[in-house]
């Protein structure tokens, strides 16, 4: 009687740990994004060297966006065409490209001040989070949107920037689209320009 | 008849803002798929796109980078005064769209402006309630209408377009822009063409001035820059289309769907 006792009285203390962990440890899309902004942020305004910043940059996107995701997205229909050799090749280049495109793109920026200011729920696996890049002296006020995948919501993961409404991965997909296109579907010619990019 | 084509032949092109463009898919059905926009001339396209980016790298960059030197009131004001001309192409077409709401807003905030904000340089309409609204031009009207882009185009000097929003640009020059017709159209004692062209040029360089560091960064992060613009001019056109705030309006997330990682 006292073992099943003890066992119901653990069974309760686990599913209760188990519950409250999920609740603890389960990230806001919001918060997830304005943390984010924030610690770029930080980087992009201190006197460190370009190339410092850059490493820095890369490092928050390496822990903070769907790398692999965005490049099956943006290979559209040709994912399915590819080998696993194909395929281990495309991810470590498009990681490569991805991270120099991405660093490179922000670096130029001093101190962007960017306000998150909603979130809508899409469904269980996305949230798209709202927020609003400051407007200064040269540049005007610039909605950003933030489709966060939320499959794991204790690990939520970017996978796409909308800026003023135009997808950053739908622009990528059908730019990659157009090389391997001209190239009569060859997708060894798109491997050959994100090489030559990422060499650059 | 040589200055009525030279005539039929900027007005179509400077009726177009530059890179604004026009939607993929028109029908709401089909509303997330700009990419199936067909580029039907894509050789040529990129043959003019090329002239194009020469022209700019030699012309209209510089002017728009000499452009950012005068005081911020003062492009910030022509900036606005430019915006409260447009009303007159917007307030045709939200009625066109059957948004009288729109229409009306429109009006007031054109009447309001171009007197009390002396030619449109402020916006004194905003501070009383008649926020600004998005600009609306006859290839939106047709899109909303039903009508195809049909396929993809590159004007030489202005850039991005589709055929329907070239024909919808037509509409501009037979009376649906009541400022080429007191400019251009018609002798009035008050304006002349050099007002019109003018208008349009200062609203090119105007937005080029905007957007050097985006289409700079653009470029130089693409491997193929003319798709670029191609997709991110067709999705804007999407948007505009559908009148959308909603961001999730204007998302296909069908391909998303699919991509699983852990």
């Amino acid at each position: 009687m006292s073992l099943r006792k003890n066992l119901l009285s653990f069974s309760i203390f686990f599913i209760i740990i188990f519950l409250s962990s999920k609740t603890v440890f389960s990230v806001e899309p919001d918060k997830f994004i304005q943390n984010i902004v924030d610690k770029a942020s930080a980087v992009l305004k201190n006197d460190h060297p370009k190339e410092y910043k850059i490493e820095k940059l890369k490092s928050i996107a390496m822990d903070s966006v769907d790398i692999r995701g965005i490049g099956l997205y943006t290979l559209g229909s040709h994912r399915k065409k590819l080998s696993d050799d194909q395929k281990k090749k495309y991810n470590d280049l498009f990681r490569d490209y991805f991270l120099k495109s991405f660093s490179s793109r922000l670096s130029d920026y001093t101190d962007p001040k960017i306000n998150v200011i909603s979130q809508e729920k899409l469904n269980e696996k996305y949230t798209i989070v709202s927020s609003i890049l400051v407007a200064t002296e040269k540049t005007p006020e610039v909605k950003i949107d933030w489709r966060v995948y939320t499959k794991n919501p204790e690990k939520p993961l970017i996978r796409d920037l909308i800026i003023e409404g135009l997808s950053l991965a739908r622009t990528q997909k059908e730019e990659f689209n157009s090389v391997i296109q001209s190239n009569n579907g060859n997708i060894n010619a798109l491997f050959i320009n994100l090489e030559n990019f990422i060499n650059n | 008849m040589k200055k009525l084509s030279l005539i039929f032949f900027l007005s179509v092109l400077l009726s177009i803002p530059v890179y604004a463009g026009s939607d993929g898919q028109l029908s709401l059905s089909e509303k997330n798929k700009p990419e199936e926009v067909k580029d039907c001339f894509e050789n040529v396209n990129r043959g003019i796109f090329a002239f194009n980016q020469a022209l700019d790298a030699t012309i209209f960059e510089p002017i728009a980078k000499g452009y950012r030197f005068i005081p911020s009131p003062i492009r910030s004001g022509t900036s606005n005064a430019l915006s409260n001309l447009s009303n007159l192409v917007s307030v045709p077409n939200n009625l066109l769209q059957g948004d009288i709401e729109n229409a009306g807003i429109n009006s007031i905030r054109f009447a309001i402006n171009s007197t009390i904000g002396i030619l449109g340089i402020f916006d004194p309409a905003a501070a009383m309630g008649f926020e600004k609204k998005d600009k609306e031009d006859y290839g939106q009207t047709l899109g909303t209408w039903g009508v195809g882009p049909g396929c993809y185009l590159v004007l030489p000097i202005l850039g991005p377009s589709t055929t329907r929003d070239a024909v919808g640009s037509i509409a501009n020059l037979v009376g649906g822009d009541p400022w080429f017709n007191v400019t251009v159209a018609n002798d009035t004692n008050y304006f002349n063409e050099s007002d019109y062209y003018a208008t349009r040029i200062t609203n090119g360089v105007d937005f080029r001035a905007k957007n050097i560091e985006s289409f700079d960064n653009l470029e130089e992060n693409s491997i193929d820059f003319y798709a670029s613009i191609r997709s991110l001019y067709l999705q804007d056109r999407q948007q505009k289309i559908l009148n959308s705030q909603t961001i999730t309006d204007t998302m296909d997330d069908s391909d998303w769907e699919e991509i699983e990682t852990d």
